[in-house]
């Protein structure tokens, strides 16, 4: 025997079902008068420096057919790459932008729709600068645990030719599965679940 | 937490045996919502490793009270009045302070209030089936509802889901995130549910499932069950080649 190193396991995930409005955005779901406004609607306010970009798409099954019950959670750096939160210690952020936001998928068009700014560079560990990106969290009925993605941008080819994530991706003809297309004042990135056109996703 | 220093490691590496896989055929909708392909594992950035805070200034009195924060004046929801109790801890057995909890349930009779939920179990006026709430300095958090009822599901022609609330969890690092389910002690539908079993480890399965702790119920009121949490821990930064902050 050995001495016990005393860990705890991580409480196992469960899918958020169909009704993860009910909790997580439930004036969508037409439950008004619990919470003033759902929680993460909202980004950025006047005040808010950066670029301001919509961050827009749908996400797709192996059938191909848009999920209209989906939870689409993102996190990322304000637009000089620092991150709202107190495990940054870098500097303050933005005290005008919260850098999280969440947004169910629309239940007639399956569109998600983010207002927030466009992030400036973080670094990585071990220094270099990570492309701009926003971190996406998924879930819906169907999804046992939550599946992590990243969105980075068309128009930053050279921070993304040298992103050490992107950078680590085997198999090159997936690494456009991660950037969004710019179409205006928005940028596009749809999610496919499984399929030819599958997207990244992450264990990290 | 304001006065405790906001750590800034790496999170553990997530035991992906312990949690469901995203294919499991008997729970049908995972079938073509599962990704297929290996996912692609790095140690965390900093994008992984902060995360989103919430204060307790954003709870409103009865965001924590399902059995009234739904309810007309004077009225309140029907069913068996339960607390849930419990703490929020890292895997290192730390009490995660600031941490939101938000749950979401069927009313006592089974029925969510939801335009997509057809089953015949009537609504409750007085309930909606959403709470939230924000841990302590040490951890704890608890609330109050009702025991959601049992109700059927379209996957198998008999499937049951067994009585369960739903809740969504922030630690400190966006890597924490989770969202799972509590069951209750005692219930047999617990291990026919294709939802439970797409878990793979029954020691992980009991881990979901709340015991009831009759020193914690209130006589003559409401009885308690106890949820505890864990979610990732995190290593030290000390002796990471670049000291983070510096
Ligand atoms: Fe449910």
């Amino acid at each position: 025997m050995v001495q016990q190193l005393g860990y705890l396991k991580e409480t196992p995930s469960q899918t958020a079902g169909p009704y993860v409005h009910i909790g997580c955005t439930p004036n969508f779901c037409e439950i008004t008068g619990v919470y003033e406004n759902d929680l993460g609607i909202s980004m950025v306010n006047d005040k808010t420096l950066g670029e301001r970009i919509t961050l827009r798409g749908r996400v797709f099954d192996g059938t191909g057919t848009p999920l209209r019950d989906a939870l689409l959670e993102i996190w990322q750096a304000d637009s000089k790459g620092l991150y709202n939160s107190p495990s940054e210690l870098r500097g303050t952020a933005d005290p005008n932008f919260t850098g999280w936001g969440r947004c169910p998928t629309d239940m007639e068009t399956a569109e998600y729709r983010f207002e927030t700014v466009k992030p400036g560079q973080v670094p990585f560990k071990d220094g270099r600068m990570m492309a701009p990106h926003v971190t996406v969290w998924i879930v819906a009925r169907g999804i046992n645990i939550g599946l992590q993605t990243r969105v980075y941008f068309d128009d930053e080819k050279e921070a993304n030719d040298k992103d050490p994530i992107l950078q680590r991706i085997e198999h090159r003809n997936r690494v456009p599965t991660l950037i969004a297309k710019r179409d205006g004042s928005s940028y596009v990135f749809d999610i496919y679940l499984q399929g030819d056109k599958e997207t990244i996703f992450f264990d990290v | 937490m304001s006065n405790r220093k906001p750590e800034t490691g790496a999170f553990f590496q997530r035991d992906r045996q312990w949690h469901p896989p995203a294919y499991t055929p008997e729970y049908k909708t995972s079938v073509v919502r599962s990704p297929q392909r290996a996912l692609i594992s790095f140690d965390n950035t900093l994008s992984e490793i902060t995360g989103p805070v919430f204060g307790h200034s954003m709870l409103g009195e009865l965001d924590a009270d399902l059995i009234y924060n739904y309810a007309k004046p004077g009225e309140s929801a029907i069913g068996q009045r339960i607390i849930v109790r419990g703490r929020v801890v890292d895997e290192r057995g730390k009490g995660v302070a600031g941490a939101l909890l938000e749950f979401w349930q069927a009313n006592a009779g089974g029925r969510y209030r939801h335009k997509r939920e057809g089953y015949l179990a009537a609504l409750d006026p007085n309930f909606g089936g959403c709470g939230r709430t924000i841990t302590d300095d040490d951890g704890y958090y608890r609330f109050r509802t009702v025991k959601p009822g049992a109700y059927p599901w379209p996957n198998g022609v008999n499937d049951w889901r067994p009585a369960h609330i739903h809740f969504s969890v922030f630690g400190h690092g966006f890597a924490q995130r989770l969202i799972t389910q509590m069951y209750f002690e005692g219930d047999p539908m617990i291990w026919n549910c294709p939802i439970v079993k797409s878990i793979p480890d029954k020691a992980a399965i009991e881990q979901l499932i709340a015991a009831l702790d009759m020193n914690n119920t209130i006589p003559m009121d409401a009885r308690a069950y106890k949820f505890d949490i864990v979610l990732r821990g995190r290593r030290s930064t000390l002796f990471e080649n670049r000291m983070e902050g510096n």
